[in-house]
Protein backbone atom coordinates (compact mmCIF):
# COMPACT_ATOMS: atom_id res chain seq x y z
CA UNK A 1 0.00 0.00 0.00
CA UNK A 2 2.80 2.18 1.10
CA UNK A 3 4.21 2.02 -2.82
CA UNK A 4 1.14 1.28 -4.73
CA UNK A 5 -0.47 4.04 -3.39
CA UNK A 6 1.89 6.49 -4.62
CA UNK A 7 2.31 5.07 -7.62
CA UNK A 8 -1.17 5.29 -8.29
CA UNK A 9 -0.82 8.54 -7.99
CA UNK A 10 1.71 9.76 -10.24
CA UNK A 11 -0.01 7.61 -12.93
CA UNK A 12 -3.15 9.20 -12.68
CA UNK A 13 -2.00 12.91 -11.98
CA UNK A 14 1.11 12.11 -14.84
CA UNK A 15 -2.12 11.00 -17.22
CA UNK A 16 -4.20 13.87 -16.20
CA UNK A 17 -1.92 16.36 -16.69
CA UNK A 18 -0.72 15.20 -20.18
CA UNK A 19 -4.41 14.94 -21.05
CA UNK A 20 -5.18 18.31 -20.02
CA UNK A 21 -2.29 20.28 -21.81
CA UNK A 22 -4.51 18.89 -25.13
CA UNK A 23 -7.71 19.30 -23.93
CA UNK A 24 -9.47 23.11 -23.84
CA UNK A 25 -12.52 21.84 -22.11
CA UNK A 26 -13.13 22.30 -18.83
CA UNK A 27 -12.68 20.52 -16.79
CA UNK A 28 -9.49 19.71 -18.04
CA UNK A 29 -8.32 23.30 -18.32
CA UNK A 30 -8.85 23.96 -14.60
CA UNK A 31 -6.43 20.86 -13.38
CA UNK A 32 -3.49 21.80 -14.40
CA UNK A 33 -3.93 25.20 -12.12
CA UNK A 34 -5.67 23.48 -9.34
CA UNK A 35 -3.05 21.09 -9.33
CA UNK A 36 -0.58 23.68 -8.71
CA UNK A 37 -2.44 24.98 -6.09
CA UNK A 38 -2.37 21.54 -4.04
CA UNK A 39 1.69 21.79 -4.86
CA UNK A 40 1.38 25.59 -3.10
CA UNK A 41 -0.26 24.25 -0.57
CA UNK A 42 1.94 21.29 0.78
CA UNK A 43 4.79 23.54 0.49
CA UNK A 44 3.46 25.89 2.56
CA UNK A 45 3.54 23.32 5.21
CA UNK A 46 6.33 21.56 4.12
CA UNK A 47 8.20 25.20 5.38
CA UNK A 48 7.52 23.89 8.82
CA UNK A 49 9.44 21.29 8.01
CA UNK A 50 12.71 22.78 6.93
CA UNK A 51 12.39 25.66 9.45
CA UNK A 52 12.73 22.13 12.19
CA UNK A 53 15.24 21.02 10.04
CA UNK A 54 17.11 24.00 9.88
CA UNK A 55 16.59 24.42 13.77
CA UNK A 56 17.95 20.67 14.72
CA UNK A 57 20.60 19.98 12.55
CA UNK A 58 22.00 23.69 13.49
CA UNK A 59 21.89 22.90 17.10
CA UNK A 60 23.45 19.97 17.04
CA UNK A 61 26.19 21.08 15.22
CA UNK A 62 26.25 23.83 17.99
CA UNK A 63 26.35 21.39 20.64
CA UNK A 64 28.45 19.11 19.74
CA UNK A 65 30.93 22.21 19.19
CA UNK A 66 31.52 20.70 15.45
CA UNK A 67 34.19 22.43 13.00
CA UNK A 68 32.98 26.35 12.43
CA UNK A 69 30.35 25.87 14.92
CA UNK A 70 30.33 29.36 15.20
CA UNK A 71 29.00 30.03 11.69
CA UNK A 72 26.21 27.85 12.57
CA UNK A 73 25.19 29.96 15.47
CA UNK A 74 25.62 32.75 12.99
CA UNK A 75 23.39 31.56 10.81
CA UNK A 76 20.87 30.38 13.82
CA UNK A 77 21.14 34.18 15.29
CA UNK A 78 20.11 35.94 12.14
CA UNK A 79 17.44 33.57 11.34
CA UNK A 80 15.82 34.11 14.58
CA UNK A 81 16.73 37.93 14.44
CA UNK A 82 14.83 38.50 10.85
CA UNK A 83 11.99 36.09 12.51
CA UNK A 84 11.51 38.74 15.54
CA UNK A 85 11.70 41.44 13.87
CA UNK A 86 9.12 40.68 11.22
CA UNK A 87 6.92 39.10 13.65
CA UNK A 88 7.12 42.72 16.19
CA UNK A 89 6.93 45.09 12.85
CA UNK A 90 6.21 43.51 10.25
CA UNK A 91 7.60 43.91 6.40
CA UNK A 92 6.87 46.79 3.51
CA UNK A 93 2.99 47.66 3.85
CA UNK A 94 2.16 44.52 6.76
CA UNK A 95 1.98 45.56 10.34
CA UNK A 96 3.18 43.45 12.88
CA UNK A 97 2.04 42.65 16.51
CA UNK A 98 3.54 46.01 17.30
CA UNK A 99 2.58 47.54 14.87
CA UNK A 100 4.21 49.36 11.75
CA UNK A 101 6.35 50.70 14.60
CA UNK A 102 6.74 54.46 13.51
CA UNK A 103 9.57 55.25 15.82
CA UNK A 104 11.84 52.74 14.45
CA UNK A 105 10.88 53.98 11.00
CA UNK A 106 11.66 57.16 11.97
CA UNK A 107 15.38 56.28 13.15
CA UNK A 108 16.25 53.51 11.06
CA UNK A 109 14.57 54.65 7.84
CA UNK A 110 12.79 51.71 7.35
CA UNK A 111 11.22 48.84 9.37
CA UNK A 112 13.41 46.77 11.07
CA UNK A 113 12.98 43.92 8.27
CA UNK A 114 13.15 45.52 5.33
CA UNK A 115 16.37 47.78 7.00
CA UNK A 116 18.42 44.28 7.95
CA UNK A 117 16.98 43.14 4.48
CA UNK A 118 18.19 46.31 2.56
CA UNK A 119 21.40 46.39 4.11
CA UNK A 120 22.62 42.91 5.54
CA UNK A 121 21.07 40.32 3.10
CA UNK A 122 20.96 42.46 0.34
CA UNK A 123 24.47 43.28 0.08
CA UNK A 124 25.49 39.93 1.26
CA UNK A 125 23.57 38.35 -1.66
CA UNK A 126 25.09 40.55 -3.96
CA UNK A 127 28.76 40.09 -3.13
CA UNK A 128 27.78 36.11 -3.24
CA UNK A 129 27.11 36.99 -7.28
CA UNK A 130 30.15 38.90 -7.58
CA UNK A 131 32.11 36.52 -7.03
CA UNK A 132 31.16 34.61 -9.92
CA UNK A 133 33.18 37.29 -12.53
CA UNK A 134 36.79 35.99 -10.22
CA UNK A 135 35.23 32.22 -10.66
CA UNK A 136 34.40 32.92 -14.31
CA UNK A 137 38.26 34.49 -14.75
CA UNK A 138 39.87 31.53 -13.47
CA UNK A 139 37.28 28.91 -15.20
CA UNK A 140 38.35 30.40 -18.31
CA UNK A 141 41.97 30.41 -17.66
CA UNK A 142 41.89 26.85 -17.28
CA UNK A 143 39.74 26.00 -20.01
CA UNK A 144 41.75 28.18 -22.29
CA UNK A 145 45.33 26.11 -21.76
CA UNK A 146 46.32 24.69 -24.70
CA UNK A 147 46.67 20.98 -24.65
CA UNK A 148 44.69 19.25 -27.30
CA UNK A 149 43.47 20.59 -30.87
CA UNK A 150 40.07 20.89 -29.33
CA UNK A 151 41.00 23.35 -26.74
CA UNK A 152 43.32 25.04 -29.77
CA UNK A 153 40.04 25.79 -31.25
CA UNK A 154 38.27 26.72 -28.01
CA UNK A 155 40.53 28.96 -27.26
CA UNK A 156 40.22 30.92 -30.71
CA UNK A 157 36.42 30.88 -30.47
CA UNK A 158 36.81 32.76 -27.10
CA UNK A 159 39.22 35.09 -28.40
CA UNK A 160 37.08 35.77 -31.11
CA UNK A 161 34.05 36.38 -29.49
CA UNK A 162 35.52 37.89 -26.42
CA UNK A 163 37.33 40.71 -28.89
CA UNK A 164 33.65 40.98 -31.01
CA UNK A 165 31.79 41.59 -28.38
CA UNK A 166 33.98 45.04 -26.85
CA UNK A 167 34.56 48.42 -28.80
CA UNK A 168 38.12 47.33 -29.20
CA UNK A 169 37.62 44.07 -31.64
CA UNK A 170 35.73 46.64 -33.64
CA UNK A 171 38.69 48.78 -33.75
CA UNK A 172 40.95 46.07 -34.37
CA UNK A 173 39.19 45.13 -37.96
CA UNK A 174 37.96 48.43 -38.77
CA UNK A 175 40.70 48.23 -41.74
CA UNK A 176 38.59 45.25 -43.08
CA UNK A 177 37.36 46.09 -46.57
CA UNK A 178 33.25 46.70 -46.37
CA UNK A 179 32.93 43.55 -49.18
CA UNK A 180 34.91 41.20 -46.81
CA UNK A 181 33.12 42.52 -43.64
CA UNK A 182 31.95 38.78 -42.36
CA UNK A 183 35.83 38.78 -41.07
CA UNK A 184 35.54 41.71 -39.26
CA UNK A 185 35.07 40.86 -35.36
CA UNK A 186 31.61 41.99 -34.51
CA UNK A 187 30.61 40.20 -37.53
CA UNK A 188 32.26 37.08 -36.99
CA UNK A 189 31.73 37.16 -33.68
CA UNK A 190 27.83 37.26 -34.20
CA UNK A 191 28.02 34.42 -36.24
CA UNK A 192 29.93 32.13 -33.92
CA UNK A 193 27.02 32.91 -31.79
CA UNK A 194 24.15 33.21 -33.70
CA UNK A 195 25.12 29.54 -35.83
CA UNK A 196 27.39 27.61 -34.51
CA UNK A 197 26.56 27.93 -30.90
CA UNK A 198 23.25 28.22 -31.22
CA UNK A 199 22.75 24.93 -33.34
CA UNK A 200 24.79 23.16 -30.34
CA UNK A 201 22.57 24.60 -27.58
CA UNK A 202 19.46 23.36 -29.81
CA UNK A 203 21.12 20.02 -29.99
CA UNK A 204 21.40 19.65 -26.17
CA UNK A 205 17.85 21.29 -25.71
CA UNK A 206 16.16 18.71 -27.90
CA UNK A 207 18.64 15.78 -26.21
CA UNK A 208 17.19 17.15 -22.67
CA UNK A 209 13.21 17.24 -24.04
CA UNK A 210 13.60 13.51 -25.06
CA UNK A 211 14.67 12.69 -21.78
CA UNK A 212 12.23 14.63 -20.00
CA UNK A 213 9.38 12.51 -21.63
CA UNK A 214 11.29 9.22 -21.00
CA UNK A 215 11.74 10.21 -17.53
CA UNK A 216 8.03 11.32 -17.51
CA UNK A 217 6.97 8.29 -18.99
CA UNK A 218 9.20 5.88 -17.11
CA UNK A 219 7.67 7.40 -14.10
CA UNK A 220 3.77 7.82 -14.64
CA UNK A 221 4.16 4.13 -16.07
CA UNK A 222 5.57 2.79 -12.54
CA UNK A 223 8.97 1.60 -14.37
CA UNK A 224 11.30 4.12 -12.53
CA UNK A 225 10.25 3.58 -8.68
CA UNK A 226 13.77 4.76 -7.31
CA UNK A 227 12.61 8.38 -6.45
CA UNK A 228 10.02 7.15 -4.24
CA UNK A 229 13.36 5.30 -2.50
CA UNK A 230 12.77 1.75 -3.54
CA UNK A 231 13.36 0.14 -6.69
CA UNK A 232 11.08 -2.64 -5.94
CA UNK B 1 -43.46 45.90 -66.45
CA UNK B 2 -40.58 43.31 -66.87
CA UNK B 3 -37.79 46.13 -67.22
CA UNK B 4 -39.24 46.84 -63.90
CA UNK B 5 -39.37 44.27 -61.98
CA UNK B 6 -35.66 43.51 -63.30
CA UNK B 7 -34.72 46.86 -62.01
CA UNK B 8 -36.35 46.24 -58.15
CA UNK B 9 -34.38 42.64 -58.35
CA UNK B 10 -31.15 43.62 -59.05
CA UNK B 11 -31.82 46.31 -56.39
CA UNK B 12 -32.57 44.12 -53.88
CA UNK B 13 -29.39 41.69 -54.43
CA UNK B 14 -27.28 44.88 -54.60
CA UNK B 15 -28.81 45.72 -50.95
CA UNK B 16 -28.46 42.00 -49.79
CA UNK B 17 -24.76 41.52 -50.77
CA UNK B 18 -23.94 45.41 -49.45
CA UNK B 19 -25.90 44.16 -46.14
CA UNK B 20 -23.29 40.86 -46.37
CA UNK B 21 -20.45 43.20 -45.99
CA UNK B 22 -20.38 43.62 -42.25
CA UNK B 23 -19.05 46.71 -40.69
CA UNK B 24 -18.25 45.14 -37.58
CA UNK B 25 -18.44 41.28 -35.98
CA UNK B 26 -17.55 39.37 -33.29
CA UNK B 27 -16.34 35.65 -33.64
CA UNK B 28 -15.11 32.85 -30.90
CA UNK B 29 -11.30 32.52 -30.90
CA UNK B 30 -11.57 28.68 -32.47
CA UNK B 31 -9.92 26.31 -31.02
CA UNK B 32 -9.14 27.04 -27.49
CA UNK B 33 -10.68 26.91 -23.94
CA UNK B 34 -13.65 29.31 -24.69
CA UNK B 35 -11.87 32.31 -22.82
CA UNK B 36 -11.68 34.71 -26.15
CA UNK B 37 -13.15 36.30 -28.41
CA UNK B 38 -12.14 37.89 -31.42
CA UNK B 39 -13.77 41.78 -32.45
CA UNK B 40 -12.96 42.59 -36.50
CA UNK B 41 -14.10 45.69 -38.41
CA UNK B 42 -14.41 47.22 -41.91
CA UNK B 43 -13.69 51.25 -41.74
CA UNK B 44 -11.79 53.63 -43.55
CA UNK B 45 -11.67 55.56 -40.41
CA UNK B 46 -8.37 56.55 -38.67
CA UNK B 47 -9.36 55.98 -34.78
CA UNK B 48 -11.87 53.76 -33.17
CA UNK B 49 -13.19 53.17 -29.94
CA UNK B 50 -14.70 49.41 -28.21
CA UNK B 51 -16.81 49.15 -25.60
CA UNK B 52 -18.28 45.77 -24.11
CA UNK B 53 -21.54 45.59 -22.17
CA UNK B 54 -20.62 44.59 -18.50
CA UNK B 55 -23.08 42.36 -16.76
CA UNK B 56 -25.38 45.20 -15.96
CA UNK B 57 -25.81 46.25 -19.40
CA UNK B 58 -23.14 49.30 -18.84
CA UNK B 59 -21.14 49.85 -21.82
CA UNK B 60 -16.97 50.17 -20.52
CA UNK B 61 -14.42 51.29 -23.05
CA UNK B 62 -11.82 48.29 -23.98
CA UNK B 63 -9.78 50.10 -26.23
CA UNK B 64 -9.36 53.46 -28.18
CA UNK B 65 -6.99 53.87 -30.53
CA UNK B 66 -5.79 53.03 -34.51
CA UNK B 67 -8.38 50.49 -36.62
CA UNK B 68 -5.25 48.92 -37.98
CA UNK B 69 -4.72 46.39 -38.09
CA UNK B 70 -8.35 45.51 -37.70
CA UNK B 71 -8.27 43.26 -35.10
CA UNK B 72 -8.41 43.09 -31.17
CA UNK B 73 -8.71 40.19 -29.15
CA UNK B 74 -10.64 40.12 -25.83
CA UNK B 75 -8.90 37.45 -23.84
CA UNK B 76 -9.69 36.44 -19.80
CA UNK B 77 -13.28 35.61 -20.50
CA UNK B 78 -15.71 33.04 -18.69
CA UNK B 79 -16.04 30.33 -21.35
CA UNK B 80 -20.10 29.41 -22.35
CA UNK B 81 -20.69 33.32 -21.73
CA UNK B 82 -22.32 35.76 -24.61
CA UNK B 83 -20.64 38.67 -24.66
CA UNK B 84 -21.69 42.44 -26.48
CA UNK B 85 -19.46 45.17 -28.01
CA UNK B 86 -19.65 48.10 -29.43
CA UNK B 87 -17.20 49.81 -32.39
CA UNK B 88 -17.53 53.29 -31.85
CA UNK B 89 -16.31 55.71 -35.21
CA UNK B 90 -15.74 59.22 -34.34
CA UNK B 91 -16.86 61.35 -37.31
CA UNK B 92 -15.09 64.59 -37.42
CA UNK B 93 -17.26 66.76 -40.32
CA UNK B 94 -20.78 65.86 -38.16
CA UNK B 95 -19.02 65.81 -34.80
CA UNK B 96 -20.89 62.87 -34.20
CA UNK B 97 -19.94 59.40 -34.02
CA UNK B 98 -21.40 55.98 -36.26
CA UNK B 99 -22.14 52.76 -33.88
CA UNK B 100 -22.25 49.43 -34.92
CA UNK B 101 -22.84 46.18 -32.35
CA UNK B 102 -22.34 42.89 -32.50
CA UNK B 103 -22.67 40.04 -30.01
CA UNK B 104 -20.99 36.06 -29.50
CA UNK B 105 -20.62 33.61 -27.13
CA UNK B 106 -17.50 32.12 -25.81
CA UNK B 107 -17.51 28.42 -26.61
CA UNK B 108 -15.32 26.12 -24.97
CA UNK B 109 -13.42 23.45 -27.67
CA UNK B 110 -12.38 20.03 -26.82
CA UNK B 111 -8.63 20.02 -28.44
CA UNK B 112 -5.93 22.58 -28.98
CA UNK B 113 -5.45 22.06 -32.93
CA UNK B 114 -2.59 23.76 -33.04
CA UNK B 115 -0.86 21.93 -30.48
CA UNK B 116 -2.30 18.64 -32.44
CA UNK B 117 1.63 18.18 -34.04
CA UNK B 118 2.80 18.27 -30.54
CA UNK B 119 0.53 15.68 -29.70
CA UNK B 120 1.47 13.77 -32.37
CA UNK B 121 5.16 13.72 -31.86
CA UNK B 122 4.28 12.65 -28.52
CA UNK B 123 2.29 9.60 -29.02
CA UNK B 124 4.83 8.80 -31.74
CA UNK B 125 7.48 9.04 -29.33
CA UNK B 126 5.77 7.59 -26.24
CA UNK B 127 4.85 4.81 -28.73
CA UNK B 128 8.10 4.18 -29.25
CA UNK B 129 9.48 4.13 -25.82
CA UNK B 130 6.93 1.40 -25.02
CA UNK B 131 7.58 -0.57 -27.66
CA UNK B 132 11.55 -0.86 -26.84
CA UNK B 133 10.31 -1.13 -22.80
CA UNK B 134 8.14 -4.01 -23.85
CA UNK B 135 10.42 -5.65 -26.42
CA UNK B 136 13.34 -5.26 -23.10
CA UNK B 137 10.64 -7.34 -21.16
CA UNK B 138 10.63 -9.88 -23.45
CA UNK B 139 14.29 -10.41 -23.45
CA UNK B 140 15.49 -8.51 -25.86
CA UNK B 141 19.39 -7.21 -25.10
CA UNK B 142 19.74 -3.55 -26.52
CA UNK B 143 23.10 -1.97 -26.54
CA UNK B 144 23.42 1.56 -24.35
CA UNK B 145 26.75 3.73 -24.77
CA UNK B 146 28.87 3.88 -22.23
CA UNK B 147 28.38 7.15 -19.73
CA UNK B 148 31.68 8.61 -17.73
CA UNK B 149 29.84 10.52 -15.36
CA UNK B 150 28.06 7.62 -14.01
CA UNK B 151 30.63 5.21 -14.73
CA UNK B 152 33.01 7.29 -12.74
CA UNK B 153 30.03 6.87 -9.77
CA UNK B 154 32.06 3.85 -8.13
CA UNK B 155 35.79 5.71 -8.46
CA UNK B 156 34.31 8.62 -6.61
CA UNK B 157 32.50 6.84 -3.70
CA UNK B 158 35.91 4.99 -3.38
CA UNK B 159 37.77 7.79 -3.11
CA UNK B 160 35.91 9.01 -0.78
CA UNK B 161 35.47 5.96 1.28
CA UNK B 162 39.62 5.32 1.53
CA UNK B 163 40.17 9.05 2.36
CA UNK B 164 37.58 9.02 5.36
CA UNK B 165 35.28 12.19 4.11
CA UNK B 166 32.22 12.68 2.87
CA UNK B 167 30.56 12.75 -0.17
CA UNK B 168 28.32 16.27 -1.17
CA UNK B 169 25.23 15.30 -3.10
CA UNK B 170 23.75 18.73 -4.49
CA UNK B 171 20.32 18.14 -5.91
CA UNK B 172 20.12 21.37 -7.42
CA UNK B 173 17.68 24.48 -6.73
CA UNK B 174 14.68 23.38 -8.25
CA UNK B 175 11.64 22.60 -6.23
CA UNK B 176 10.31 19.17 -6.26
CA UNK B 177 8.03 20.24 -9.61
CA UNK B 178 11.39 20.39 -11.85
CA UNK B 179 11.72 16.85 -13.75
CA UNK B 180 15.73 17.30 -13.48
CA UNK B 181 15.02 17.10 -9.80
CA UNK B 182 13.56 14.67 -9.95
CA UNK B 183 16.20 12.80 -12.30
CA UNK B 184 18.81 14.06 -9.30
CA UNK B 185 16.64 12.18 -6.63
CA UNK B 186 16.57 9.19 -8.68
CA UNK B 187 20.49 9.53 -8.83
CA UNK B 188 20.81 10.05 -5.27
CA UNK B 189 19.10 6.78 -4.56
CA UNK B 190 21.66 4.63 -6.32
CA UNK B 191 24.50 6.82 -4.83
CA UNK B 192 22.87 6.88 -1.65
CA UNK B 193 22.80 2.50 -1.40
CA UNK B 194 26.56 2.83 -2.17
CA UNK B 195 27.46 4.55 0.17
CA UNK B 196 25.63 2.90 2.59
CA UNK B 197 27.11 -0.01 1.62
CA UNK B 198 30.76 1.34 2.27
CA UNK B 199 29.86 3.51 5.49
CA UNK B 200 30.95 6.26 3.85
CA UNK B 201 28.98 9.75 5.07
CA UNK B 202 26.30 11.59 2.63
CA UNK B 203 26.01 15.19 2.79
CA UNK B 204 22.75 16.34 1.31
CA UNK B 205 21.78 20.13 1.69
CA UNK B 206 18.66 21.15 0.11
CA UNK B 207 17.41 24.26 -1.24
CA UNK B 208 13.41 23.59 -0.69
CA UNK B 209 11.43 21.84 2.29
CA UNK B 210 9.54 19.45 -0.34
CA UNK B 211 13.23 18.60 -1.84
CA UNK B 212 14.68 17.71 1.84
CA UNK B 213 11.57 15.44 2.57
CA UNK B 214 11.73 13.55 -0.37
CA UNK B 215 15.65 13.27 -0.11
CA UNK B 216 15.20 12.07 3.46
CA UNK B 217 13.04 9.52 2.15
CA UNK B 218 14.79 8.46 -0.87
CA UNK B 219 18.56 7.91 1.10
CA UNK B 220 16.71 5.94 4.34
CA UNK B 221 15.53 3.45 1.81
CA UNK B 222 18.21 3.04 0.09
CA UNK B 223 19.94 2.34 3.68
CA UNK B 224 17.18 -0.01 4.80
CA UNK B 225 17.82 -1.68 0.90
CA UNK B 226 21.39 -2.56 2.24
CA UNK B 227 20.44 -3.75 5.39
CA UNK B 228 21.91 -0.31 7.37
CA UNK B 229 19.18 1.74 8.78
CA UNK B 230 21.13 2.17 11.76
CA UNK B 231 23.59 3.71 9.86
CA UNK B 232 21.18 6.41 8.36
CA UNK B 233 21.49 9.89 10.30
CA UNK B 234 18.60 11.95 9.20
CA UNK B 235 20.72 15.40 9.97
CA UNK B 236 22.55 14.76 7.37
CA UNK B 237 20.05 15.69 5.01
CA UNK B 238 19.08 19.08 6.38
CA UNK B 239 17.46 22.03 4.72
CA UNK B 240 19.67 25.16 4.44
CA UNK B 241 17.85 28.51 2.92
CA UNK B 242 15.19 28.63 0.10
CA UNK B 243 17.30 31.94 -1.04
CA UNK B 244 20.16 30.76 -4.02
CA UNK B 245 22.86 32.45 -3.07
CA UNK B 246 22.19 31.69 0.51
CA UNK B 247 22.11 28.22 -0.21
CA UNK B 248 25.15 28.52 -2.34
CA UNK B 249 27.33 30.38 0.40
CA UNK B 250 25.72 27.50 2.67
CA UNK B 251 27.36 24.88 0.12
CA UNK B 252 30.82 26.39 -0.09
CA UNK B 253 31.39 26.84 3.55
CA UNK B 254 30.44 22.63 4.12
CA UNK B 255 32.79 22.07 0.98
CA UNK B 256 35.42 24.40 2.68
CA UNK B 257 34.79 23.08 6.24
CA UNK B 258 34.35 19.74 5.75
CA UNK B 259 36.42 19.04 2.74
CA UNK B 260 34.18 16.20 0.81
CA UNK B 261 36.05 13.67 -1.43
CA UNK B 262 33.61 13.76 -4.17
CA UNK B 263 31.08 16.64 -5.07
CA UNK B 264 28.07 15.46 -6.84
CA UNK B 265 25.75 18.31 -8.76
CA UNK B 266 22.97 17.10 -10.46
CA UNK B 267 19.78 19.27 -11.29
CA UNK B 268 18.54 22.29 -12.29
CA UNK B 269 21.21 24.98 -11.94
CA UNK B 270 21.40 28.32 -12.62
CA UNK B 271 24.04 31.44 -11.81
CA UNK B 272 25.59 29.77 -9.09
CA UNK B 273 26.73 26.61 -11.51
CA UNK B 274 30.08 28.33 -11.40
CA UNK B 275 30.43 29.40 -7.66
CA UNK B 276 29.65 26.11 -6.80
CA UNK B 277 31.62 23.82 -9.06
CA UNK B 278 34.62 26.08 -8.92
CA UNK B 279 34.68 25.91 -5.00
CA UNK B 280 34.76 21.96 -5.14
CA UNK B 281 37.61 22.26 -7.67
CA UNK B 282 39.82 24.62 -5.39
CA UNK B 283 39.12 21.77 -2.47
CA UNK B 284 40.65 19.22 -4.64
CA UNK B 285 37.90 17.07 -4.25
CA UNK B 286 36.47 14.55 -7.16
CA UNK B 287 33.59 16.39 -9.05
CA UNK B 288 30.29 15.13 -11.23
CA UNK B 289 27.96 17.25 -12.43
CA UNK B 290 24.42 17.11 -14.19
CA UNK B 291 22.22 19.10 -15.31
CA UNK B 292 19.90 20.20 -18.89
CA UNK B 293 20.55 23.91 -18.68
CA UNK B 294 22.11 24.45 -21.53
CA UNK B 295 23.50 27.49 -20.54
CA UNK B 296 25.10 26.39 -17.44
CA UNK B 297 26.88 23.52 -19.07
CA UNK B 298 29.92 25.22 -19.79
CA UNK B 299 30.88 26.15 -16.59
CA UNK B 300 30.18 22.84 -15.19
CA UNK B 301 32.65 21.51 -18.33
CA UNK B 302 35.74 23.76 -17.53
CA UNK B 303 35.33 22.93 -13.92
CA UNK B 304 34.12 19.08 -13.14
CA UNK B 305 35.70 15.88 -13.53
CA UNK B 306 32.65 14.52 -15.27
CA UNK B 307 29.49 16.29 -16.55
CA UNK B 308 25.91 14.81 -17.63
CA UNK B 309 24.63 17.15 -20.92
CA UNK B 310 21.26 17.06 -20.85
CA UNK B 311 19.59 13.55 -21.87
CA UNK B 312 22.31 11.76 -19.75
CA UNK B 313 21.28 13.13 -16.59
CA UNK B 314 17.53 11.64 -16.75
CA UNK B 315 18.73 8.43 -18.18
CA UNK B 316 20.72 8.32 -15.36
CA UNK B 317 18.85 6.50 -13.25
CA UNK B 318 17.93 3.91 -15.98
CA UNK B 319 22.06 3.08 -16.40
CA UNK B 320 23.01 2.87 -12.98
CA UNK B 321 19.82 0.48 -12.24
CA UNK B 322 20.54 -1.66 -15.15
CA UNK B 323 16.85 -2.95 -15.45
CA UNK B 324 16.69 -4.09 -18.93
CA UNK B 325 13.07 -1.89 -18.90
CA UNK B 326 14.36 0.56 -18.61
CA UNK B 327 17.34 0.58 -20.61
CA UNK B 328 14.94 -0.53 -23.47
CA UNK B 329 13.46 2.98 -22.67
CA UNK B 330 16.41 4.77 -23.25
CA UNK B 331 16.85 3.54 -26.79
CA UNK B 332 13.09 5.04 -27.30
CA UNK B 333 15.19 7.94 -27.10
CA UNK B 334 17.21 7.30 -29.88
CA UNK B 335 14.26 6.60 -31.66
CA UNK B 336 13.30 10.38 -31.03
CA UNK B 337 16.58 11.63 -32.06
CA UNK B 338 16.22 10.12 -35.26
CA UNK B 339 12.22 11.30 -35.80
CA UNK B 340 13.60 15.06 -35.21
CA UNK B 341 16.53 14.32 -37.31
CA UNK B 342 13.98 13.57 -40.27
CA UNK B 343 11.73 16.02 -39.31
CA UNK B 344 14.72 18.67 -39.63
CA UNK B 345 15.72 17.58 -42.83
CA UNK B 346 12.02 17.12 -44.02
CA UNK B 347 11.71 20.64 -43.00
CA UNK B 348 14.74 21.98 -44.43
CA UNK B 349 13.90 20.22 -48.20
CA UNK B 350 9.87 21.51 -47.81
CA UNK B 351 10.76 24.90 -47.53
CA UNK B 352 13.39 25.22 -50.10
CA UNK B 353 10.43 23.35 -52.34
CA UNK B 354 8.04 26.33 -50.90
CA UNK B 355 5.79 24.05 -49.32
CA UNK B 356 5.43 26.17 -46.23
CA UNK B 357 2.71 24.20 -44.72
CA UNK B 358 4.84 21.38 -43.28
CA UNK B 359 6.94 24.04 -41.10
CA UNK B 360 3.65 25.58 -40.26
CA UNK B 361 2.14 22.77 -38.83
CA UNK B 362 4.95 22.06 -36.61
CA UNK B 363 4.82 26.06 -35.94
CA UNK B 364 1.41 25.26 -34.27
CA UNK B 365 0.06 27.67 -36.68
CA UNK B 366 -4.09 26.68 -37.75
Amino acid sequence: MKRNLPLFFAFFCGILVIVSEFIPHRPFSMLIDTLQNWFMIISGFAIILGQISLFQSNLSKIKQKESGWIFYLAGLLSFCLMLIVGLLWGTQETGGIFGHGLKLQASLGAKPFDYLFDFAYMPLSATMFSLLAFFIASAAYRAFIIRSFESNLLMITAVIVILGRTSFGGMLTAWVPESYKFWQLPNLSDFIMEFPNSAAQRAIMISAALGIIGSSLRIILGIERSYLGSDK
Amino acid sequence: MKALLLVIGLSLFSLCLFASQQAFWVQDVPWDEGKALTLNWHTAADSIQLQKADSLGVWETIYIGSSQPPIYTDSDLTPGTNYAYRLIIPQKATADSLFYTAEAKTLEQWIYMNKLSYLLILLVISGAIMYYVQSARMGKDYFIRRIGGLDSMEEAIGRATEKGKPILFVPGIGDLDDIQTIASLTILSHLAQRSAEYDTKLIVPCRFSMVLSAAREVVKEAYLRVGKPDAYKEDNIFYLSDDQFGYVAGIDGIMVREQPAANFFLGSFYAESLILAETGYSTGAIQTSGTAQASQLPFFVVSCDYTLIGEELFAASAYLSRDPQQLGSLKGHDFGKLLVIILILTGVITEIIGWHWFKAFFEGAQ
